[in-house]
């Protein structure tokens, strides 16, 4: 039985189908890319895992369980953190805070919320912004703060929306340094990239999207090898 | 209850009705066009009243004669406000925005009764005093003028929108501020003229009440919250929504008055309001 | 440590008050803490979790109907009666909160207002509760056991231990994972759910407790001003009232409600003794035009802009400080170069 378990999931909004029976699986540990190009419905498909929309049929069962169709913190619970396209932090909070307030869903105690927190920042490289304003960080700074966040409520699965998007090179690298980090700790990383050069790299396995269908899966090699890939992103220009 | 009594109170209801769309077609512009909810757009409509009762108890001009003036009055007052302090809000937090608007109606209604007390004025024997019996059903000349009225500019915005370049500017920013910029389109002009055009509608529903209706100070206050009933029956940012609305909103506020008295007319229609945030947020026509 | 100190002098100097000043002082006093604790209630909704609500004044009357009702139809002790009232609107606030949190911004404050409104128009049309006409407080039995008193100055302790009571229940949550939470709630709700904050049971709850203490405070009013009526206790001037005061004073933070009350109450005060008699609403032009010079150029408040001015000063030390180290490296630099 794999971790995450996507089953024939279909989402549509009134006449627009945005996913049409996407099926895939993660195993624990491994780090799985989502790419298509736009529009493919790979959004979408992560707001359903995590709760945000409910799927229009399918099911999808975390590590046994389904949790299709329930509401974002009942996914929290169970084990689906995430980050989202803008960082999202807590602006009227110093990073540890918005660290602590994470961690504050498995114990309701501050003060030990507030060492969980520093151990989270200290993972991603953050420790000296502890006291600081969330909003006076950078925007690569505040997505890593999220990422701590994330993690703060110990998931068995990241999902991780677009965290490299609009980075420079080296700003690339220390994203990707941070994701093997997180498999290393035992974490299932499921991440939508549009930077292939940072996600394909690493991935264990890559799903690519189409138009709301899924059109290849394998490894990155395989994938890339693919031609319904290739005319997938070389047809849409 | 007679089959008359019924016709008489669904025709004052529509006629009513009809003014309440004119009003919330401004406000529906203005937060289509921006996003703005204008808790002061009662007192639009309390200065086009005292407006028109100052120029015909001064200059015995009768207020059909001079709506076409308070109607610029209020255009330029409203342009007026939007640039002197709506402007300094636009990407303020929702707080700022509330109270901003609610910081100017106050301030308006303080102002009026500062000028001209609280005493209740009225327009007696304009142009329009009297009845006049329509198939059979017995209506103020007031109120049937002014429902003609409300129709005849309701008319006119919905041409303005749809067949002008200026209205078609206008409703490219309501559906997509950063794409009209893009084509050209000054977002800054756009917000004024939304605001002069609220104005000015809710300046001329004034006029067309004033010869019917008391004149006082915190008189908007009677009127805001159906505008708002109205806007969100109709779909913030919908126009044909607010007349739709607005005629539905008249006929169930006097038919509910009909049915269970007077005093509970503002109650039904606070449930009215209540029962569509709730169920149906968007409104019979509105975008989001 | 500063917020500490002044808080401690606030407090000595609050109690040491009664003693220095005459009776009609006294009652402007007695107002300022009254606002201020309601204000305090709000902010832990409207402030604290970000609920802009403008129908408080609803749990405001509810308290005060709940207390007095008790009290003038069965008899029952105002001690109790104050404590049901917060119980009743506690329970009236789960409607409340079903109805309007799905509601975002705007909406949700004009619900708010939709909500409250009924509830004046049901109490104006209910004949047991006295309609229209109000209600009267009993005088017969005085004393503290049936909190009703013939000089001011027990008023004056009633409310401050109110106030206080309702500064240590924000100050508790404050510290605690619901302060955490509800900030959460207030800066991005999305993202608190995903982090596994059921956003709909906290704003409730920051809306319950929110109600509780505010129609304490409703209570307490009915009790000293012996009268109430829809228009004196469920108005939505007052509902406005209420925010205002801990938006001027500052959003979100403990003393800002205080600080509001003061200066507000000072304002009515002031432009009534000078303005109001003539009838001519000169004070309500200066009020609104307070509430708009606030909304506009200092929506965080005093407090907020005393906080950014510190940051300010803060922030040109720290400049200046750079610029002396980098000039003093610079000219070592340079006699080491010569």
């Amino acid at each position: 039985m794999s971790l995450l378990e996507v089953h024939q999931v279909s989402k549509r909004f009134g006449g627009l189908t945005a996913n049409q029976d996407v099926s895939f699986n993660v195993d624990a540990g491994q780090v799985v890319g989502l790419i298509g190009p736009n529009g493919a419905g790979k959004t979408t498909l992560f707001n359903c895992v995590a709760g945000y929309f409910a799927p229009s049929a399918g099911s999808i069962m975390l590590s046994g369980r389904n949790i299709a169709g329930l509401p974002p913190e009942a996914c929290a619970k169970a084990g689906v953190a995430r980050t989202f396209q803008v960082a999202r932090t807590f602006g009227s909070m110093t990073a540890c805070e918005n660290v602590m307030t994470a961690a504050m869903l498995l114990q309701h105690n501050v003060a030990r919320a507030r060492v969980a927190a520093l151990q989270w920042l200290a993972f991603v490289n953050l420790e000296r912004f502890a006291d600081k304003p969330a909003a006076s960080m950078t925007i690569s700074e505040q997505r890593r703060l999220a990422v701590a966040r994330a993690l703060a409520i110990q998931p068995s699965i990241l999902l991780m929306d677009e965290v490299m998007a609009g980075l420079n090179p080296s700003e690339v690298r220390l994203a990707v340094d941070v994701v093997l980090k997180i498999r290393d700790s035992g974490i299932a990383c499921l991440i939508v990239e549009h930077v292939l050069e940072g996600i394909m790299p690493i991935a264990d396995k890559i799903v690519v999207l189409d138009r709301g269908v899924k059109i290849a899966e394998g490894t990155p090699q395989q994938v890339s090898n693919d031609p319904h890939v290739i005319t997938a992103y070389l047809g849409d220009e | 209850m007679t089959t008359e009594i019924l016709l008489q109170t669904l025709a004052s209801g529509i006629l009513i009705g009809l003014i309440y769309a004119l009003v919330a077609i401004g406000l529906t512009m203005i937060f289509g066009v921006m996003d703005i909810v204008n808790f002061a757009h009662g007192e639009f409509l309390m200065l086009g009243m005292y407006s028109s009762f100052w120029l015909f108890s001064l200059y015995a001009l009768d207020p059909l004669l001079t709506l076409p003036l308070t109607v610029i009055m209020l255009f330029a007052f409203g342009v007026l406000l939007y640039r002197l302090v709506i402007v300094r809000i636009i990407n303020a937090p929702m707080l700022s925005q509330i109270f901003t608007t609610f910081g100017i109606m106050i301030l308006l209604r303080g102002v009026a009764q500062f000028f001209w007390k609280s005493d209740f004025r009225s327009i007696e024997n304009s142009s329009v005093s009297g009845t006049v019996k329509l198939v059979g059903i017995q209506l103020g000349k007031p109120q049937l003028v002014a429902g003609v009225g409300a129709i005849v500019i309701t008319g006119l915005i919905y041409f303005f929108l749809n067949r002008t370049r200026l209205g078609a500017a206008l409703e490219a920013t309501a559906s997509d501020k950063e794409a009209a910029r893009l084509m050209g389109i000054d977002s800054h002009k756009m917000f004024s003229l939304a605001w002069g055009i609220g104005a000015a509608c809710a300046g001329a529903a004034g006029v067309l009440l004033a010869t019917f209706f008391p004149i006082f100070p915190d008189v908007g206050a009677n009127f805001i919250l159906l505008a708002f009933v109205v806007v969100n029956l109709g779909g913030f940012g919908s126009v044909t929504g607010a007349f739709w609305a607005g005629i539905l909103v008249g006929v169930i506020e006097v038919m509910g008055g009909l049915l269970l008295g007077p005093q509970y007319k503002t109650a039904i229609v606070l449930v009215l309001f209540l029962g569509v945030l709730m169920f149906r947020p968007q409104g019979l026509m509105g975008k989001a | 440590m500063k917020n500490y100190h002044f808080a401690i002098f606030t407090l000595v100097a609050a109690l040491l008050l009664p003693a220095v000043i005459d009776s009609s002082h006294l009652n402007m006093a007695i107002l300022v803490l009254m606002a201020a604790q309601v204000g305090v209630a709000w902010n832990m909704v409207g402030g604290y979790a970000g609920q802009v609500s403008l129908g408080h004044a609803a749990f405001y009357g509810i308290g005060a109907y709940a207390s007095t009702l008790l009290l003038v139809k069965f008899g029952v002790n105002p001690w109790i009666g104050v404590l049901t009232g917060g119980v009743v609107a506690a329970l009236l606030s789960l409607a409340f909160g079903w109805s309007c949190f799905r509601l975002k911004g705007h909406y949700f404050a004009m619900a708010t207002i939709a909500v409250a409104e009924l509830v004046q128009i049901f109490f104006t049309e209910w004949e047991y509760g006295g309609a229209a006409v109000g209600l009267y407080v009993p005088l017969d039995k005085p004393g503290w056991l049936w909190m009703s008193f013939s000089t001011k100055l027990p008023y004056y302790w009633l409310a401050l231990g109110l106030l206080l009571l309702t500064l240590a229940a924000n100050w508790w949550i404050e510290r605690s994972y619901l302060g955490y939470y509800f900030r959460a709630i207030k800066d991005e709700p999305d993202a608190a759910r995903s982090i596994g904050i059921n956003i709909a049971r906290y704003k409730q709850i920051a809306l319950s407790v929110s109600a509780f203490f505010t129609a304490i405070g409703g209570s307490l009013y009915a009790q000293k001003e012996i009268y109430i009526d829809p228009n004196s206790v469920l108005s939505t001037a007052l509902s406005i009232k209420m925010a205002l005061v801990a938006i001027l004073g500052g959003v979100g933070t403990l003393f800002g409600p205080v600080i509001g009350a003061v200066i507000l109450t000072s304002i009515e005060e002031f432009t009534r003794i000078f303005f109001g008699g003539t009838g001519r609403g000169t004070d309500v032009i200066i009020y609104a035009s307070l509430i708009i010079v606030i909304a506009v150029f200092y929506p965080t408040g005093i407090i907020g802009w005393m906080r950014s001015f510190r940051e300010r000063r803060a922030a040109r030390a720290d400049a200046s400080r750079q610029i002396a180290a980098h000039a003093a490296s610079a000219s070592t630099n340079n006699g080491e170069a010569a």
